[in-house]
């Protein structure tokens, strides 16, 4: 570098960009991203082409359980545009190691086999059997049709209770009786007891039906294997890119780490779906890696709805003992999950730990028990989906307090003030094994139920009833375990892989700040909330900072964005690496400013002598000094970077009260949504504009689940809604206005105190909307209702047919 | 399979192209053409992701074969920001965080940039009723009828 440059670049860095007064953190920034997107711009993988690109299609079972007896490619590698087709005994003899892992342990589980393409059994229909790649998209998929598959079909099972309970031929034969596992948690004893001594009983079956994510952007990957250095570049819709190349690496295709470079692009959303490592982005680099030429696959909306992880299908008992005053005693619940036909990574802990653990939810529970039947079935494997595994054990708990308060006769919302956590009992340890972190129930309830004027609405429903008209209110306490996961606990409750969360954050020379972070976005806006969080920490504005995600070559390390933990435990990490950035910059300007570090007052980027104001430094300023290393403390080693990897020391506990009034036709079933309020406290909120998108898009997909969702599986065990036309996304005349409101009750243990609010609303919204349909039909005595609440199941409820 | 040889116009500029018969409008645009703004989100005219104009009428560019355009002009998302300047509606969507993964905000657009063409000072159900064919699972919708609404209200009839 000459003189005249080093000079240049000394000025720009004393002169800090912008107004450079931090206090970014908290205020609702547009989002940077945006711009790019709105433009058309924005890359998504299906919109990279790489030349010499090929297509792959991948052939799929249309049984839903069948031996494989022969397959016959020769008529589809014969056609015009095909370069190769394989099968799985191809992928066998390539000798990969050719095994889709499962993540989390759990105790007596069975794990079965789980390879890129069957070879000798097809278990759900979806299941993929060979591989096409051709020149174009319209060829591959030509060639499918020609491929020919004798099959020897097999009775098949879709129904999680069935699966277990009645005689059919085992999904794996590994698992005679269809079982995956057997689960328990809490204490079984002190639970009998407590429904002894308890005054009275109330119970409740239901089921939690068959989610199928539907990010509107589908799967796709495009593999580029280079021959020449041995390595793999793969761009795919990942929420986790640093998980998918590892278990690529280790699970299905042998490569070392090292060699293989994960790329996710903008990602049109995840909502869990993209997660999971798959058989088809394996297979896709797969083929490249046989052919030495880039492969891309993009999924079909079908593809899609038979392959993404669908969420939740449970069947649940559950029971709630209470005494005549209202205090709850115990809850007891026995949960048949379906599983799918294999096991995907996180789809052993959703129904277990994530489940199972919330169920004493906001209250007072001193006995919980509850076990849960992990069942394979002859469908698309489940895994954890927005709000995975809480959403249904809120879903129980709050059903179950509702059947509880018609029982003993009191006020729903009042049965559950009398036994909500209060706010000097934490840290609370429930009796489902948690260690709640921080709330303050009572007074977000209160937030939602003074925004509908709870008492007097109950008095105008009342008089509506008298003139036969419905309306009800709905109402939803949540608290969940977000921010996944304290490493060591998560260890010692089976789980193959860390919780923490890792990031650099780094000074360039001439002032401005790079963070580097392990999470990967798929619309949550990480590139705006990280920024601000940096930007805080360091006196900047978020203008000096750029924000990278997504992509395994440019970030050393990360875990990946599910679990609402992208806030809490990535920036988390980047506030600590923030945070020891500035401390380095504090001991350089107390060397510069000859002062002791402590004699230094910070503020606005700006290194102050205390009570000399006018000997300061910049921290952007100091930067420049780092890189030049000219004039630093003794010992201390040049540049002003910091990695960090945080692994949180508990979950964080985001909580609050949804509440949904209701008005329904007992004539024609409909519903009509009139109110929808939603109190969330997810602790500090960075940026309450992203923050309030959350709890929107949230809330509709809880409203989607309660009232329009659901996966349908047919006799032959065929998926039915497997087109947007058969599958009920909500559209915009099917949502109401939501208002939103928040408490902030921070994180005591996390570096920013923030909780996250990623899932909090689609876990809330659920049991609300029931809640609220139920309630308007208790003229009818009706006490629960099965989701989907479409108008024909209200209309046959007013009927007195459940 | 035989070819067609089409003739678009594309955001004012001529393309000449040569197509399978089968070829959908939107594989053209994105595969043949580049104009990957629009998204494929079902292929079955549901989603709306793949909305673009077709000589000024939205029409979702996965139900129309290329060679049904032929002749035609089309507008996609690319061609709507005035000389790389984000217009009212972009900005407002910006503005009211109308957008999170921002994949169905291609086909959001066309369709409200149309919308508001007809009706320039909406309700909130006639704008709910207007993006009903375009799905989005990210928003819960609320925010992008407020930057519509908001659109509408800043533009104040002078279009
Ligand atoms: S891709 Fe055209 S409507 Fe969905
Ligand atoms: S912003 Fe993601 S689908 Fe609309």
């Amino acid at each position: 570098m000459s003189d005249a440059d080093t000079n240049e670049a000394t000025e720009s860095a004393t002169e800090p960009d912008g107004d450079g007064s931090g206090g970014t953190f908290g205020s609702a920034i547009k989002r940077g991203e945006d711009v790019p997107l709105l433009t058309g711009d924005g890359e998504y993988t299906d919109d990279i082409s790489l030349r010499g690109m090929t297509h792959l299609a991948i052939c799929r079972s249309d049984h839903a359980h069948a031996r494989i007896e022969s397959i016959d490619t020769s008529d589809a590698a014969a056609m015009d545009g095909v370069i190769a087709v394989y099968t799985g005994e191809d992928v066998v003899e390539s000798g990969v190691p050719n095994t889709i892992p499962t993540a989390w342990d759990l105790p007596g589980l069975v794990q079965p086999q789980y390879r890129m393409l069957a070879t000798d059994k097809v278990r759900y229909e979806g299941t993929g059997i060979a591989a096409v790649i051709a020149e174009t998209p319209h060829a591959a998929h030509d060639a499918l049709e020609r491929i020919t598959v004798e099959y020897e079909p097999l009775e098949h099972v879709t129904d999680p209770v069935e699966a277990v309970e009645r005689d059919v031929p085992p999904v794996h034969d590994e698992a005679a009786d269809n079982v995956a596992f057997d689960f328990e948690l809490g204490e079984v004893d002190a639970t009998d007891e407590a429904f002894a001594d308890a005054d009275r009983v109330a119970s409740v079956d239901l089921r939690q039906p068959r989610i199928i994510p539907n990010a509107m952007e589908p799967r796709a990957a495009l593999a580029d294997w280079e021959n020449a250095t041995g390595k793999l570049r793969l761009w795919m819709t990942s929420q986790n890119p640093h998980l998918h190349r590892m278990l690529l690496s280790a699970g299905t295709l042998g490569l070392p780490e090292n060699k293989i470079q994960v790329i996710a692009p903008e990602v049109g959303g995840g909502f869990g779906s993209k997660i999971y490592h798959y058989p088809d982005e394996a297979v896709t680099a797969w083929c490249s890696m046989q052919l030495g030429r880039p492969v891309k696959w993009q999924a079909t909306r079908s593809e899609s709805y038979l392959t993404d992880c669908h969420g939740r299908d449970h069947v649940t008992t559950g029971e709630i003992a209470l005494d005549d005053d209202g205090t709850i005693r115990g809850v007891r619940v026995e949960t048949h999950a379906g599983l799918g036909a294999q096991l995907s990574q996180f789809g052993t802990a959703t129904p277990s730990y994530l489940y199972t653990t919330v169920l004493s939810g906001q209250y007072t529970i001193p006995a919980i028990h509850c076990r849960v039947i992990g069942a394979f079935t002859n469908t698309t494997p489940v895994d954890a989906y927005r709000g995975a595994g809480r959403a249904e054990g809120i879903y129980v708990i709050e059903r179950l307090v509702d059947v509880g308060a018609r029982e003993l006769g009191i006020d729903p919302a009042e049965l559950r003030r009398r036994n909500l956590v209060p706010p000097d009992e934490f840290p609370y340890e429930s009796a489902a094994a948690l260690v709640y972190d921080s709330g303050e129930y009572e007074r977000a309830m209160d937030l939602a139920l003074d925004h509908i004027d709870y008492d007097e609405l109950r008095e105008r429903q009342r008089e509506l009833r008298d003139e036969d008209r419905y309306i009800g209110i709905g109402i939803g306490n949540f608290v969940e375990s977000a921010g996944l996961s304290p490493s060591g606990l998560a260890g010692d409750l089976g789980a193959q892989a860390g919780g923490w969360e890792s990031s650099i954050v780094r000074f360039d020379s001439t002032g401005s700040v790079t963070v580097l972070a392990g999470t990967a976005d798929q619309g949550q806006g990480h590139r705006t909330t990280y920024a601000q969080i940096a930007a805080e920490e360091l006196g900047l504005s978020v203008d000096d900072v750029d924000v990278v995600e997504g992509d395994t070559d440019r970030i050393p390390q990360g875990m990946g964005t599910y679990g609402s933990r992208s806030a809490s435990v990535g920036g988390g990490s980047i506030a600590r690496g923030a945070r020891e950035v500035r401390e380095k910059a504090r001991r350089i300007a107390a060397h510069q400013l000859e002062t002791s570090v402590d004699d230094l007052e910070f503020e606005d980027g700006e290194f102050r002598v205390t009570g000399a104001p006018d000997r300061s430094l910049h921290i952007q300023t100091i930067a420049h000094e780092a890189y030049l290393g000219h004039d630093l403390p003794e010992g201390m080693d040049p540049g002003l970077e910091e990695t960090n990897f945080y692994d949180p020391e508990n979950f964080t506990y985001p909580f609050g009260t949804h509440v949904a009034v209701v008005e329904v036709d007992p004539e024609t079933g409909e519903i009509e949504i009139e109110r929808y309020i939603a109190v969330d406290d997810c602790g500090e909120i960075i940026n309450p504009m992203i923050v309030e998108g959350q709890v929107h898009g949230g809330i509709a997909q809880g409203i989607g689940a309660a009232l329009y969702e659901g996966a349908v599986y047919d006799d032959n065990g065929h998926l039915q809604t497997r087109r947007m036309d058969e599958y009920a996304v909500p559209h915009s005349t099917q949502l109401p206005e939501f208002k939103t409101d928040n408490t902030v009750t921070p994180s005591p243990h996390n570096p920013i105190g923030v909780k996250g609010v990623g899932e909090s609303a689609t876990i809330a919204a659920t049991p609300t909307m029931v809640s609220a349909v139920v309630d308007a039909l208790e003229p009818f005595g009706v006490d629960h209702l099965d989701m989907p609440l479409t108008p024909e199941s209200v209309w046959r409820a007013t009927e007195g047919d459940q | 399979m035989s070819e067609c040889n089409i003739s678009i116009i594309v955001n004012g500029e001529q393309h000449e192209l040569t197509v399978e018969p089968r070829t959908l409008l939107v594989s053209a645009l994105r595969d043949e053409l580049g104009y990957t703004g629009a998204n494929v989100g079902c292929e079955t005219g549901r989603c709306g992701a793949c909305t673009v104009r077709e000589n000024s009428k939205t029409i979702k560019s996965c139900t129309r074969l290329a060679v049904q355009a032929d002749g035609s002009e089309i507008e996609t998302v690319e061609g709507i920001a005035d000389n790389g300047d984000l217009t009212t509606l972009q900005e407002q969507f910006q503005e009211q965080h109308g957008l999170q993964c921002g994949y169905c905000t291609p086909g959001m657009l066309m369709t409200a940039d149309t919308f508001l063409r007809e009706n320039d000072d909406p309700t909130r159900e006639e704008i709910r009723e207007a993006i009903e064919g375009n799905l989005c699972r990210c928003t819960g919708y609320q925010n992008i009828v407020d930057a519509i609404e908001a659109t509408a209200d800043q533009l104040g009839g002078q279009r």
